[in-house]
C-alpha cells in the first residue's frame, strides 16, 4: 500500500508543471502584456466611441473564450459518453472548462454592460446575443451545481455529461426564440466588416493578440484545473485503497 | 446446480467507502441464505449489489448468469429487493399497488387475486389506503409485489424489522412458500433465532467480506 | 405462482401504467386540486395587485398566464417525484428494471394532463380578471399553443425532476436548472397567446410561427428525455 501511494505522489509532482503548461503560461503572460500596452497606449481611440472602444480588447476575447469553454465542455462530455472505457479525463476537462467558462462569461457580461452604458447609454439591452449569453451563464452555473450533487465519480460524470449535452440543445432554442422576439445588437464588426468601428491595423492586431492571450490563459487554467481535479479523484481512490486495507485488517482481527 | 450469485473478490463502493471489500460468495438455485453480521458490515450493500444497483468496481460478480461489471440493467427485472423502504405508493390501496406491478409485467388479475389471498391481504383490507396500514401489512403488500413480479432472486433486507410476533410468522411463511416455488432467497437479518430455522445455510458478513 | 422469470415489458405499457398510477394518486390525494390550482389562481390575483392597471393587465395577460403556469410546473414536478420517492417507489421501479424511457413518458403524460387543466383555469381567470377578449379565430391558435407548450413543459419538467429527485437541496436546484431551459416556451407561448387575445394590436396569424417554435421544443426535449432519463435517475 505504501508503495502504491508513493508512486501516486511521484506522478503528482511530475504532473504539476509540464513543458506544455509552462509554454502556454509564458505565451499567455507575453500576449496579455502586449494587450495591456497595445490596448491602453498604442491603439487610437475610436471616432464615435472614444476610449470606450478599448473595452473591446477584453470583451471580445472573453466572449470568445466563454463560448469556446462551453464547446469544449460539450465535446468532452460527448467523448466521455462515447468512449468505451468512460475515461475520467474527459469528465475532468469538461468540469474544468465549464468552471473557467462561467468566470469568463461573467466577465463578458460585465465588460459588455460597462461598454453598453457608455455607448448605448444602457447597461443591458434585450438583444439575442446578450440574452443567450446570460442564459448560457445561468445554465452552466446549474451544470456546476449538478457536478456538486455528490455520488460516485461515474455518476457525476454521467449526469453532468447529459446536462452539458442538453444545454447544447437548449442554447440554440433560446437564441432562436430571442432572435425571433427582437434584435437590435450591432453586427459583429470584425466578421462583417461594415460595423461602426473603423479598425486600423494596430487595433486589429491588438484584438487578435487579445484573443490569443485569453485563449492561452483559458488553456492554462483548464490544464491546471483538470490536474487538480485528477488529484482530488486520485485522493479519493487512494483513500479507497487505504479503506480496503483497513477493512481487511478489521476482518482479520475479528476472525 | 446452477449458481445464482457468484461474487469473487468483489469490491463495491458506496459513498466513497468500500462497503464490500473483496467479497467472495456463491449461492446456488433454491437456497435460502441468511446473511448475518454487525451493522455496517456490508450486508445491505451486498444485497443492493446483487440487485444491480451498485457498481462492482473490482473483482467479478455474476448474478443469474449476468456479469454485473458489464450489465447491471438486465438483471433487475429478475430480482426483487425489499429494503428498509417498502416501495409502495401511500395514496393507493393494497390492491392498486399490486395491480400496478401486475399491469407493468402483464400478469393477469386472477394472479393478483390469488396472490393477495395467499398473503392474507384480501377482503376488506385490500381496499385500504397503504398509508393507513400497519407495518406488517405494508411489508406483506411489498412481498406480494415481489411475488406478482415473479422475482427469481429475493433480496430481503431485515424483513422482520419493526414487526410483531404474528407479523414475523407471516413473513416466514411467505418466504418458505417462495422458496418452495423455486425462488432463491437472501435474507440479511439480526434475528438469528428466527431465521436459522428458515435458512438452508447461513454466512456471516464481517467488515465487507463474506466468511 | 405459475412460474418464475421475467416477461418482456414494452415501453408503451410502462408509460401507460405509470401515467395512470400518477393521475390516480393525484385524483385521490387532491393535492393538485386543493393546493396547486388555488396557488396558481392566487398568483394571478397578485399580478393584478402588483400591476394595478386594467389596460396593462389586458396587454400582458398572456405572459402572466404562462408565468403562473411555470411557477405551478415547479410544484407539480416536485410533487410528482415526491410521491415516488417517499417510500422508495422510484427506486423500486428502477430495481425492477422498468425501462426509464417508459417511466419518463408516463410521468410526463401525467404532468401534461394536470398542466392542461391548470392552463384552462388560468386562461379563464385571465378572461375574467384581466378582461381579455378571445375571438373564435383565436381559439384554434390558443388550443394548439396550449398543447405544444404543455408538452414541452412536461418533458423538460420530468427530465430535470428525475435528475433532482433524490438530491439534497432539490427544492432550489430544480428551478435553477429548469427555468432557463423553458425560457423559449415562455417567450413562444406568451407571444402566441397574445396573438390569440389580439392584445397590443397583434394579429392572430402572428402567433403561428411561435407555435412552430413550441412544437420543435417539445419534440427536442421528448427525444432528449427518452434517451437520457435512465442516465439521470441511475445511481
Amino acid at each position: 500500500m505504501t508503495s502504491a501511494s508513493s508512486t501516486t505522489t511521484q506522478t503528482f509532482t511530475a504532473k504539476v508543471a509540464t513543458p506544455t503548461t509552462r509554454l502556454v503560461g509564458a505565451m499567455a503572460i507575453v500576449s496579455m502584456a502586449w494587450v495591456v500596452l497595445g490596448g491602453l497606449f498604442v491603439t487610437p481611440s475610436d471616432v464615435n466611441q472614444g476610449d470606450a472602444v478599448r473595452i473591446m480588447y477584453v470583451h471580445v476575447p472573453t466572449a470568445w473564450v466563454a463560448y469556446l469553454a462551453f464547446i469544449v465542455t460539450a465535446i468532452a462530455s460527448a467523448c466521455w459518453l462515447l468512449s468505451r472505457k468512460h475515461a475520467m479525463g474527459f469528465d475532468r476537462v469538461a468540469g474544468a472548462s465549464a468552471e473557467v467558462g462561467v468566470i469568463f462569461m461573467a466577465m463578458t457580461l460585465l465588460s459588455g454592460g460597462l461598454w453598453g452604458r457608455i455607448t448605448w447609454g444602457t447597461y443591458w439591452a434585450w438583444d439575442p446575443r446578450l440574452t443567450t449569453t446570460a442564459f448560457l451563464l445561468v445554465t452552466y452555473i446549474g451544470y456546476l451545481a449538478v457536478r456538486g450533487l455528490g455520488g460516485s465519480l461515474e455518476q457525476r460524470a454521467r449526469r453532468s455529461a447529459v446536462i452539458a449535452l442538453l444545454a447544447v440543445l437548449e442554447i440554440p432554442l433560446v437564441h432562436f426564440s430571442v432572435l425571433m422576439w427582437r434584435s437590435l445588437h450591432q453586427r459583429a464588426s470584425v466578421l462583417s466588416g461594415d460595423g461602426d468601428i473603423k479598425m486600423d491595423g494596430s487595433m486589429l492586431t491588438t484584438l487578435l493578440v487579445g484573443v490569443i492571450g485569453f485563449t492561452c490563459t483559458f488553456a492554462w487554467l483548464v490544464m491546471h484545473r483538470s490536474r487538480v481535479l485528477a488529484m482530488q479523484d486520485a485522493v479519493q481512490s487512494s483513500q479507497l485503497d487505504a479503506a480496503l486495507q483497513d477493512r481487511a485488517s478489521e476482518s482479520a482481527g475479528l476472525k | 446446480m446452477s449458481l445464482v450469485v457468484d461474487f469473487r473478490d468483489a469490491v463495491v463502493v458506496f459513498n466513497g467507502f468500500p462497503a464490500l471489500a473483496g467479497a467472495t460468495f456463491q449461492v446456488t438455485r433454491g437456497e435460502v441464505v441468511l446473511l448475518q453480521g454487525p451493522n455496517g458490515a456490508g450486508k445491505t450493500t451486498l444485497l443492493r449489489a446483487c440487485a444491480g444497483l451498485l457498481p462492482v468496481v473490482r473483482g467479478s460478480a455474476n448474478v443469474l448468469g449476468i456479469d454485473l461489471c458489464v450489465d447491471r440493467q438486465s438483471v433487475r427485472a429478475r430480482v426483487g429487493l425489499l429494503g428498509h423502504a417498502n416501495g409502495l405508493f401511500a395514496d393507493l390501496t393494497i390492491r392498486e399497488n399490486i395491480l400496478f406491478w401486475a399491469q407493468v409485467i402483464g400478469a393477469s388479475t386472477d394472479e393478483v387475486t390469488a396472490t393477495m389471498h395467499r398473503m392474507g391481504i384480501d377482503g376488506r383490507i385490500a381496499d385500504e389506503k397503504v398509508s393507513l396500514l400497519s407495518a406488517g401489512q405494508k411489508r406483506r403488500c411489498a412481498l406480494a409485489c415481489l411475488v406478482v413480479r415473479r422475482a427469481e432472486l429475493w433480496l430481503l433486507d431485515e424483513p422482520h424489522a419493526g414487526l410483531d410476533a404474528k407479523g414475523r410468522d407471516e413473513i416466514d411463511a411467505i418466504i418458505r412458500e417462495a422458496s418452495s416455488f423455486g425462488a432463491t432467497v437472501l435474507i440479511a437479518s439480526h434475528e438469528l433465532e428466527r431465521t436459522k430455522g428458515l435458512a438452508t445455510r447461513s454466512v456471516s458478513v464481517v467488515a465487507g467480506q463474506v466468511q | 405462482m405459475s412460474g418464475l422469470g421475467a416477461r418482456p415489458i414494452s415501453i408503451s405499457r410502462v408509460a401507460r401504467v405509470i401515467a395512470t398510477k400518477d393521475l390516480r394518486i393525484e385524483l385521490r390525494s387532491r393535492v393538485v386540486t386543493n393546493q396547486v390550482f388555488p396557488f396558481a389562481g392566487l398568483v394571478m390575483v397578485m399580478f393584478a395587485f402588483a400591476l394595478d392597471n386594467d389596460a396593462v393587465l389586458s396587454r400582458v395577460a398572456g405572459g402572466l398566464v404562462w408565468l403562473a403556469t411555470l411557477f405551478s410546473l415547479i410544484i407539480l414536478v416536485q410533487r410528482s417525484f415526491a410521491v415516488d420517492s417517499a417510500d422508495g417507489a422510484l427506486e423500486a421501479q428502477r430495481v425492477a428494471g422498468l425501462d426509464p424511457a417508459g417511466i419518463f413518458i408516463g410521468k410526463a403524460i401525467a404532468v401534461m394532463a394536470q398542466l392542461v387543466v391548470l392552463e384552462m383555469l388560468l386562461l379563464l381567470a385571465a378572461v375574467v380578471l384581466y378582461r381579455v377578449e378571445l375571438h373564435i379565430s383565436g381559439v384554434v391558435l390558443l388550443v394548439t399553443c396550449v398543447i405544444c407548450a404543455t408538452a414541452g413543459l412536461a418533458f423538460v419538467g420530468t427530465l430535470y425532476g428525475g435528475l433532482t429527485a433524490g438530491a439534497r437541496g432539490r427544492e432550489t436546484l430544480l428551478p435553477l436548472l429548469m427555468l432557463p431551459v423553458v425560457a423559449p416556451v415562455l417567450i413562444g407561448a406568451t407571444r402566441a397567446t397574445e396573438s390569440a387575445f389580439t392584445s397590443g394590436g397583434a394579429a392572430v396569424s402572428d402567433g403561428w410561427p411561435w407555435v412552430g417554435v413550441l412544437a420543435v421544443f417539445a419534440v427536442v426535449f421528448a427525444i432528449g428525455g427518452i434517451l437520457s432519463f435512465g442516465s439521470l435517475i441511475e445511481e
